[in-house]
């Protein structure tokens, strides 16, 4: 397969999958605004602009994080990169030089979901904008089945697939990491009714509240910070993310044209995880813990470019 | 009831004849139509713009705000091909791609046609076309063309002349089978009833093809050659033609940047490091394809292919310096290289062509410029062009200095009373002017595939149909026999 190609796949399945998550996020945020009460709407709406590290640019073109400020920005915003819609004019745009190789109406379904965007590109609050977090997320599925059922499980399935895993386990951490932050430590005695509300309100954002219950029957922030780490069964947790790579890191094995250093710095990621418990992170520090998830997740990233794009 | 008021206007028109009556084997289709109302043929044509739409076949819109897109525009009502007129094309196609084949070799080869004196030296060394680095150059299996789409368009009399030989990388195909796919999910009863000759093996013969001209050594290669599209890239106009060809023969769609040549091997970058190219289909411009031989500084080609094309280990399609063959002042000697190639009266009839580069022929240009056509020989797209009969005193000024200062560069044709089909416009189905584009692949040997574009003028009495001057296209139907299924026509 071109190098180019594989690249494009790579970063196509990455910025879909970075569009549904912010979805997400704005909507597990608005519905936890209701529950919480807080004097001041930017105490809310806060954590998701410093969740990805995007403070300066913000401020650099809002005034406060309020409600429709961050909304616009994680929306709508042209200019910020993570943008829902920008990731999804990235993602088309990467669609679109490898339509050739991914079945048609994966394509289709990426080009309407641009321009549903570009439809409802004009819509301020999130109130106006329920239904289309509910078509992006909707979207999300739609077009991981397409993946799932409809592409050979060769090179180009998997540096998709690759792309995918790797988004999905940067943001369950870094979900994780602003409600950590935001819900537990600072405005409520832990494992209170709210604690269990607001924790609820988190593992549905991830579609885990009825896998969660399965295991665990009871919600508290030790057992969410577990699951959605450790759990090697359910789909959105970092390290079931991380194996389902490393899977698509090893048959690739073969093709890499320098040694495969992705397969390596993947191994050190698992085994940082694996070797830690819930209760030792959340003791030393689950922020500090998730920045360094996040770095090897960039060092994985960095390899795979290195390994199989760059000729 | 929606063709029963539907006027010819004394043009010929492809569905109707002149008493108003459907052309026999049109008939079936037009009782179709009728039996819509107003409301549903609009209804359906909607639905056809949105599928094109969602399929993401669409231009961006110059100019526009970010995110502006347009489909080419698609009129839902097919133009119909007999297959006694079909027959008749498809031997004339066949013969000028032999002919016009013979005489781009002989040009960068023995040159006989110049010196047994058939056309003027001046008139293929000054043409823009003619290609220096491709002087000796022999394609495998001698073929040039291996893919072209022939320009017609109909009288008033019904009879098909040739416009034009696109003869470098007629685009449009793309539209074609798109729109039949699109249609046949639109009028699907039309379909039932007819016989249709089908398109969509275009993929299948186009991939033969380009098997065929690959080198004999990749041949006997376990997985056979490796064979790719070669596009500009996302930006050119028709980038999505290039991703739906290379998606319909299953090859990679190659950049520039994907390629590099080292010891007169073509290769590609891949995953798993350099993989050998033993064909390209490319779709870009001749000039573009190596800097060290044409632009020096021109970034979509590839350094070093038109050495390794010399040598043999490479394939391309079509054949660097082809473009001679279709210059629009070339075009007027037509039936002059056919008769010199294959000692045979043209099939397929030229429009007749004035040449300005030629005195007669200037004078009477010059004086009969209000009933002309003036085209300048290296525009395309409806570009440089003057269309006598409805142009200003002041234009055909502006033409005639033209022409005095480069005559070799303009031609002129009789205005054509182009023929019109039906066509859904607003509210109302009016007649406008169409042209005709099949495709034709020349491999092991010449195929033209039974359909082809029928680009049509949507604005009323415009004779340009090109898409930049607000054409748009309609399906077209080749007939198998009389066209209509076997149990209807006993009804």
């Amino acid at each position: 397969m071109l190098s180019r190609v594989a690249n494009s796949l790579y970063w196509m399945a990455r910025y879909l999958e970075r569009a549904d998550n912010v979805a997400r996020f704005i909507d597990v945020n608005s519905h936890l605004t209701l529950d919480l009460a807080l004097p001041d709407d930017s105490q809310q709406w806060h954590p998701l602009i410093s969740a990805s590290g995007d403070d300066e640019d913000f401020y650099s073109r809002y005034k406060a994080a309020d409600e429709r400020s961050v909304v616009r920005f994680l929306t709508f915003d042209a200019q910020n990169p993570n943008s829902i819609l920008s990731s999804i004019y990235r993602a088309r745009e990467n669609a679109r030089t490898v339509r050739e190789v991914i079945p048609v109406e994966m394509w289709e379904k990426i080009n309407a979901l641009y321009h549903l965007t570009q439809a409802h590109s004009r819509k301020r609050s999130v109130a106006d904008l329920q239904d289309y977090y509910k078509e992006v997320r909707q979207s999300g599925h739609l077009l991981t089945g397409l993946m799932y059922n409809t592409m050979s499980r060769e090179q180009g399935w998997q540096f998709a697939h690759i792309g995918q895993m790797l988004e999905r386990a940067d943001k369950t951490a870094r979900l994780l990491d602003v409600k950590y932050f935001l819900l537990s430590p600072r405005h409520h005695a832990a494992d209170t009714a709210y604690d269990a509300v607001q924790w609820g309100a988190v593992l549905k954002s991830v579609h885990a509240l009825e896998m969660y219950r399965q295991q665990y029957h009871s919600i508290n922030y030790r057992d969410v910070t577990a699951f959605l780490l450790f759990s090697h069964a359910f789909p959105r947790s970092v390290l079931f993310c991380l194996h389902e790579a490393a899977r698509d890191l090893d048959a690739l094995d073969h093709a890499a044209t320098t040694p495969n250093r992705a397969r390596a710095e993947m191994a050190i990621l698992i085994r940082t995880i694996e070797t830690s418990s819930a209760s030792h992170i959340i003791a030393s520090g689950l922020h500090e813990f998730i920045d360094l998830v996040q770095a090897n997740l960039n060092l994985v990233d960095e390899a795979v470019e290195l390994s199989f794009f760059k000729t | 009831m929606t063709l029963e008021t539907y006027q010819t206007n004394g043009f010929y028109d492809e569905l109707f004849a002149e008493d108003g009556a459907p052309h026999p084997s049109a008939s079936p289709l037009i009782e179709r139509l009728n039996a819509l109302s107003r409301n549903e043929l609009k209804r359906r044509q909607k639905l056809a713009e949105n599928i094109l739409y969602q399929s993401g076949n669409t231009f961006n819109v110059y100019g526009d705000k970010k995110g502006a897109e347009k489909i080419l525009p698609f009129d839902i009502i097919p133009r119909m091909v007999s297959h006694a007129d079909w027959t008749r094309l498809e031997r004339g196609i066949r013969q000028r791609i032999m002919a016009l084949n013979l005489f781009i070799d002989d040009i960068y080869n023995d040159q006989k046609i110049i010196r047994d004196g058939i056309i003027p030296a001046e008139m293929i060394f000054s043409s823009a076309c003619y290609l220096k680095p491709c002087e000796g150059l022999q394609p495998p299996k001698g073929i040039w063309t291996h893919i072209s789409g022939t320009d017609f368009v109909r009288d008033g009399s019904g009879e098909f002349f040739v416009l034009e030989d696109n003869l470098r990388c007629p685009s449009g195909i793309s539209y074609v089978l798109e729109n039949r796919a699109v249609l046949k999910s639109i009028l699907p009863d039309a379909f039932h009833t007819m016989k249709v000759r089908p398109v969509s093996d275009y993929g299948d013969h186009l991939y033969r093809m380009l098997n065929y001209i690959a080198p004999e050594a990749a041949k006997d290669a376990p997985h056979g050659p490796n064979i790719i599209v070669l596009t500009p890239g996302i930006y050119n106009s028709a980038y999505f033609e290039h991703a739906y060809l290379a998606q319909q023969m299953g090859v990679p769609l190659a950049q520039g940047s994907d390629l590099l040549v080292e010891d007169d091997v073509v290769y590609m970058q891949t995953t798993e490091g350099l993989q050998r190219v033993d064909v390209i289909y490319r779709r870009i411009d001749d000039e573009f394809l190596d800097p060290l031989v044409f632009k020096p500084e021109s970034l979509l080609g590839v350094p070093g292919l038109m050495g390794t094309y010399r040598k043999g280990n490479v394939a391309l399609a079509n054949a660097p310096g082809t473009g001679i063959a279709d210059d629009k002042a070339i075009y007027a000697y037509v039936p002059r290289i056919i008769k010199y190639y294959l000692g045979e009266e043209a099939l397929a009839n030229n429009v007749p062509t004035y040449i300005c580069e030629e005195k007669s022929d200037r004078d009477y240009v010059l004086e009969h410029l209000d009933e002309l056509v003036v085209k300048a020989v290296n525009l395309s797209g409806g570009y440089g062009m003057l269309i006598g009969p409805k142009s200003t005193r002041a234009e055909q000024q502006v033409f005639a200095d033209l022409i005095r200062a480069k005559p070799r560069d303009y031609i002129a044709q009789p205005t054509l009373s182009l023929s019109r089909c039906p066509t859904l416009i607003g509210n109302a189905i009016e007649g406008r002017h169409v042209d005709f584009r099949p495709y034709s692949l020349y491999g092991e040997n010449i195929f033209t595939l039974p359909g082809g574009l029928t680009r049509v003028a949507l604005k009323k009495g415009s004779l340009v149909v090109n898409s930049s001057q607000g054409g748009g296209s309609k399906d077209t139907w080749v007939l198998e026999d009389d066209g209509v299924l076997e149990d209807e026509a006993g009804q």
